[in-house]
């Protein structure tokens, strides 16, 4: 019995991956419920039920999925051209420091020009942040992974002197925290009663966009011509450096639009712990999409119900909520294994 | 010119040598054990996690009763696991290191700090346990200034530097590491000499892994004495850096590692004298900022072994 | 004709292969092939390329496992699909594309796997001088501790054969193993081989230029598409017999018009670049000039230098009569060179892009193609539906032509993957057309093919430089020919004026006496 490389991989392998590997992770992370001694049909089920069993639930999944939304499609859009951007954290953070900058900063716009002004801040922040590690590369040859990364913890330690200094809100009673942004700086809630935001309606957009972008323009041709084959491209004269900082640019401006839409649709101000983690977890969105942008809608609410109906099965259950963690970073794995073994073919002999 | 002079008589204290080594103790575990997987031909990118996880385990593992060692020897072995799973995915099955190696370490740093909130859900401060007390070795911990900053270091410690030599020897002038050597050269050549290219790649990352998940029990049974969220705080992420800046060599590798842990614990220190003047983050800021300068200088030069990240298939057409 | 003196008849059964036969997914590369060889002997196996006879040879040395069949050597049956049990029974193989890691010295790369990996200590000393004494036996000169990626691919060569004689190989596989030499070269590898085949070792030498065949083989066998065809003494076998048993069908001779030459359209004056020195050369609108010599003499930098891929430090290039200021594979695109690649795999064509993506990657931009950024798809599918069927590539007749359109190029054979890049850059009728290598690993109808097409280019008005390291081909379609020694380029002669000799010399550095 051996493994034979397949000449051509079937569609429906390629489509049937994610959702193996997702029930696979589930199937996994099993054993570790039963340690905390929970009964595993139990604590899925609260899990379940805290992610789509109500209507609140639901939408608090899907407001759960925003950020992840435009994270993972930041990092779908720079895995493609094999830009590995894992510094979208600091890029979420890098576009809400700029919004909360601009937006406390008395500009007397009305509420749709205000809103336009802090995304397109939050953009142009979180693709310089991008566009320094990308320009390295370009120049250097200095590998990305690294100097995305060590840029995350940078921003962090920078917000963090930020907010403990000039950024401090005086009536914040002692907290590290910005000051609030102007009424007319916040989204608009989708369903009342909720937390959704308008944020979800610029995600789908940007969803869209990209889609749009890679299916029908040069710019999403160049792209995928550079990450699949960057000599050849050259070779053909596409102007690969270029091409891997204008990608720099929409990744960057992607994930700094998370940070821009989680600030002005749910907190109202600037905290150390906006993002649980959005830019990692984008990571994961975008493998299970396999980087295809409408697919990272769905990976995206299919993760944030992960965590979501996790916090239930902490509350109700006691399982610790970094379960959710697990289970999704397993879901990766998974992914890849499927992915892996979809390439080949048992041959028994 | 004072601010020249404080400096220099800061770096002639032992104290900054005896801080300098401790730092770099599992900057330098870390550092060898990601140049042997990349000297493979395979860049593990789980090593934050595996030291997160190294560091939990041993601790947890002592917590409960056990010896220091013990901890030691479970996190390696741990380390070891994770480092086969990662091989599985990226040897066997040629799936992309770079996503593996995020996926690995997402896994591990959220495994570990699951299994940790499961086993003290209720603390507000983290418990301790008693850590690994310097060994001063006769003799030579009685000379002057390097008796007790070379020779008064916890065993650990003595294990990394002598780790060094040993990883030259072995990688430079042993068969096995030649072996190493060739198939993150050449695993075609070394397959057409009858080397197992797997077989030799796997070991390598499990060993390379093991030496990981060391540094993050160090941090644990020695450096500190409890495990708290952010232990690692990218020292991992800082190791993939120095393995460029080392050139994949051990020697060089001690030299980075060295370099970049006096830079920490200079780093340290200024905070005490200046920490009025310039808020801590600037400090805290520089090892990250350093590395991306060290990177900066070295990588156009960079000879990576030429069949990092490329997987190894046999039986496809040639 | 210089023939093995004593050929063995009753020395002992090295090898026996029986019913050997291996597919790839739908091709089938070796079917049921049986095969004998003896201590002592050479045993030549020929065929065009894609005939299978590498796949053979991989399977013999354990890179590939065999779907059928089974080897014994020297009576023991051999396990498959494993190097190190090939290596243990005595099976040394040297391969087409030199496998030695470029970083590490030659001492390091013989080494390799001749101790067990448990080993405490390295026995370098006793190696090298092992080494030493095996290379002055044999004639074979090589410094153990210069780095093999410094080193010249003869010298390359030289190694590893030494690598498989030092572990005492009994059997030897060579793989085109004169693809690398210089024609005065060639002798000089013959007498090392039949000095190894007077010791008793086997050798099986894998070849497609019959002449050589002719010269050092006691028996040949052929191979067309995967089966044996012929086999036999190489003594009682004509080489023509032995070309059609090769091909199946008589092919029609390319038959070469000359025109008057135009314009200049490619100038290159004292171009000095990287290894290349003060080379001159012209190409005219309706001729073709050649570029003869073995590779590694710097054809790959000449080829680098016209596509745009690096700048010269000294000296002119002029296109369509013009100095060229800018020099970027973009700015050859712009000026409208048709450029085919050495390497279809690594730089003519994006493997995982679809046929209609690899077809318009050079002209996206466009206003035919696109416009504000947007790409005009429809125009897009019907021109490259066009030009693909008109350049013959298969698979676009059937079904829905937008389908057929979205496979993606690794999936088509390599003659079909070079005519994909035949037709996106001939379809522009260029002017100039620069060809790296444009038939290497094709089977014979598509290295006819893409003659045919350049012969008509040529016709057509286009001024064509090739570059190529098969001499057949050169003489056949060439104009004008130069020859590129150690980065020098000789000066262009017609090819009619210039014999085989002649460029052999030439290509060996040697000065030729001009004929009056």
């Amino acid at each position: 019995m051996r493994f034979e490389p397949r000449a051509t991989v079937p569609l429906w392998l390629i489509l049937s991956a994610p959702i193996a590997a997702i029930i696979l992770a589930f199937l996994s992370c099993s054993l570790l419920i039963l340690w905390t001694g929970s009964p595993v049909w139990a604590a899925y089920g609260a899990l379940l039920r805290g992610a789509v069993g109500s209507p609140f639930a639901l939408s608090e999944t899907l407001t759960r999925a925003i950020p992840l939304i435009l994270t993972g499609l930041a990092v779908a859009v720079c895995f493609r051209a094999k830009l590995w951007n894992i510094g979208a954290e600091g890029q979420f953070y890098g576009g809400a420091l700029a919004a909360s900058l601009l937006g406390t900063a008395g500009l007397s716009l009305p509420r749709p020009g205000l809103v336009l002004v802090l995304l397109l801040a939050g953009w142009i922040a979180g693709g310089l942040l991008l566009w320094i590690p990308a320009w390295l590369k370009t120049q250097f040859q200095v590998d990305e992974v690294v100097t995305t990364l060590l840029l995350n913890f940078v921003i962090l330690l920078g917000i963090s002197y930020l907010l403990e200094g000039p950024l401090k809100d005086p009536l914040a009673l002692g907290w590290p925290q910005g000051r609030a942004l102007a009424e007319s700086a916040l989204l608009p809630r989708l369903i009342p009663r909720s937390r959704l935001h308008a944020g979800l309606i610029i995600a789908l957009l940007a969803a869209l966009g990209v889609w749009a972008l890679e299916r029908f323009t040069v710019w999403g041709l160049e792209m995928r011509a550079v990450g699949a084959n960057p000599e050849a491209a050259k070779f053909l004269g596409i102007p690969v450096q270029g091409v891997i900082l204008y990608t720099s640019l929409l990744g960057g401006g992607l994930a700094g639009l998370a940070g821009v839409c989680e600030l002005l649709g749910l907190k109202g101000y600037l905290t150390l712990d906006l993002s649980p983690g959005f830019g990692y977890t984008g990571i994961v969105v975008a493998l299970l999409a396999q980087l295809h942008p409408l697919g990272v809608v769905g990976a995206a609410v299919f993760i944030a119900g992960i965590y979501v109906g996790a916090d239930t099965m902490g509350r109700s259950l006691g399982v610790p909520t970094y379960l959710a963690d697990v289970i999704v970073a397993a879901a990766l794995l998974w992914m890849l294994v499927c992915m892996g073994l979809a390439r080949y073919r048992l041959r028994w002999d | 010119m004072s601010a020249l002079l404080s400096l220099i008589s800061l770096i002639s204290t032992t104290s900054f040598w005896v801080a300098t080594l401790r730092i770099a103790t599992p900057l330098l575990f870390g550092t060898l054990g990601e140049v042997l997987c990349e000297r493979a031909g395979v860049l593990n990118l789980g090593i934050e996690g595996i030291m997160t996880l190294g560091a939990m385990a041993g601790w947890l593992v002592v917590y409960q009763g056990s010896g220091l060692w013990w901890g030691v020897a479970f996190a390696a072995v741990l380390g070891a696991g994770v480092g086969l799973i990662h091989s599985l995915l990226t040897v066997r099955l040629g799936v992309s290191q770079h996503v593996t190696g995020i996926g690995i370490t997402l896994l591990t740093i959220n495994a570990a700090y699951f299994v940790y909130r499961m086993a003290l859900p209720q603390v507000t401060s983290p418990p301790k346990i008693i850590p690994f007390s310097p060994w001063p070795l006769p003799g030579l911990s009685s000379l002057p200034f390097l008796g007790e900053t070379l020779f008064t270091q916890p065993p650990l410690t003595y294990l990394s530097l002598v780790l060094v030599p040993l990883m030259a020897y072995i990688l430079y002038r042993t068969p096995l590491g030649l072996a190493v050597r060739m198939v993150g050269e050449n695993p075609q050549a070394a397959a057409s000499q009858g080397i197992p290219v797997y077989a030799v790649r796997t070991g390598a990352v499990m060993v390379g892994s093991a030496l990981m998940a060391v540094a993050g029990a160090f941090l644990t049974l020695s450096a500190f004495d409890a495990f708290f969220f952010n232990i690692v705080n990218g020292r991992g992420w800082i190791c993939i850096a120095l393995v460029v800046f080392a050139a994949w060599d051990p020697w060089r590798a001690l030299a980075g590692a060295l370099l970049f842990a006096g830079f920490d614990a200079l780093q340290l220190r200024l905070q005490q004298l200046w920490g009025s003047r310039i808020p801590y983050q600037f400090f805290l800021m520089l090892p990250y900022l350093l590395s991306i300068v060290a990177l900066i200088l070295v990588s156009r030069h960079a000879k990576a072994p030429r069949a990092l990240l490329m997987p190894f298939r046999p039986g496809e057409r040639i | 004709m210089t023939v093995n003196p004593s050929p063995p008849s009753e020395a002992p059964l090295a090898l026996k292969v029986v019913g050997i036969s291996k597919r790839f997914g739908t091709l089938l590369a070796n079917d049921r092939i049986d095969l004998e060889l003896r201590a002592g002997e050479i045993l030549a196996i020929v065929g065009e390329n894609g005939a299978g006879k590498t796949t053979l040879m991989n399977i013999l040395f354990g890179h590939y496992v065999p779907d059928q069949g089974q080897v014994w050597v020297f009576g023991r049956p051999l396990k498959l699909g494993s190097p190190a049990a090939a290596l243990a029974a005595g099976i040394g193989m040297v391969h087409q594309h030199v496998v030695l890691a470029d970083n590490l010295s030659v001492l390091d790369n013989i080494l390799l796997g001749t101790q067990p990996l448990w080993h405490l200590w390295s026995r370098r000393q006793e190696g090298r001088q092992r080494i030493h004494t095996l290379a002055e036996e044999l004639g074979l000169t090589v410094d153990p501790d210069a780095l093999v990626g410094s080193l010249a691919l003869g010298e390359r060569q030289r190694v590893e054969i030494l690598k498989v004689l030092y572990r005492g190989a009994r059997i030897l596989i060579l793989d085109e193993p004169t693809a690398v030499l210089t024609p005065p070269e060639l002798e000089p590898f013959f007498q090392t081989l039949r000095q190894m085949a007077g010791r008793g070792l086997g050798i099986l030498l894998i070849s497609h230029k019959l002449q050589e065949v002719m010269r050092i083989s006691d028996r040949v066998m052929v191979l067309r598409a995967g089966r044996v065809v012929m086999t036999g003494k190489t003594a009682e076998i004509h080489p023509t017999a032995l070309a059609e048993a090769m091909v199946g069908q008589r092919l029609p001779a390319v038959v070469k018009d000359s025109f008057a030459p135009g314009k200049t359209v490619l100038a290159l004056q004292q171009v000095s670049c990287g290894v290349l020195e003060q080379v001159s050369l012209t190409v005219r609108r309706h001729e073709i000039v050649g570029i003869a010599g073995v590779a590694g003499n710097g054809q790959s930098t000449l080829a680098d230098l016209i596509c745009g891929a690096i700048r010269p430090h000294q000296g002119q290039f002029h296109l369509y009569g013009q100095v060229l200021r800018l020099i970027s594979p973009a700015e050859m695109v712009r000026h409208g060179m048709a450029r085919i690649p050495e390497d279809r795999h690594k730089t003519g064509l994006i493997g995982s892009l679809s046929l209609w993506e690899n077809w318009v990657i050079e002209r996206y931009r466009d206003p035919e193609f696109s416009r504000w950024g947007i790409l005009r798809h429809r125009q897009i599918y019907q021109q490259a539906h066009t030009w693909l069927q008109t350049y013959d590539v298969r698979g676009l007749q059937s079904g829905d032509p937008r389908q057929a359109l979205q496979m993606p190029v690794q999936l088509l054979s390599g003659g079909n993957m070079q005519k994909v890049i035949l037709a996106r850059e001939l379809c522009r009728d260029p002017q100039v057309i620069v060809a790296h290598q444009p038939t290497r690993g094709l089977d014979l109808g598509a290295v006819a093919y893409v003659h045919a097409q350049l012969l008509a280019a040529a016709r057509a008005g286009a001024g064509i430089l090739l570059i190529s390291e098969d001499l057949e081909e050169l003489l056949s379609l060439t104009d004008r020919i130069a020859v590129l020694y150690r980065g020098q380029l000789s000066p262009a002669v017609p090819t009619q004026a210039t014999t085989l000799t002649d460029l052999g010399l030439r290509m060996a550095g040697q000065e030729v006496a001009d004929a009056v």
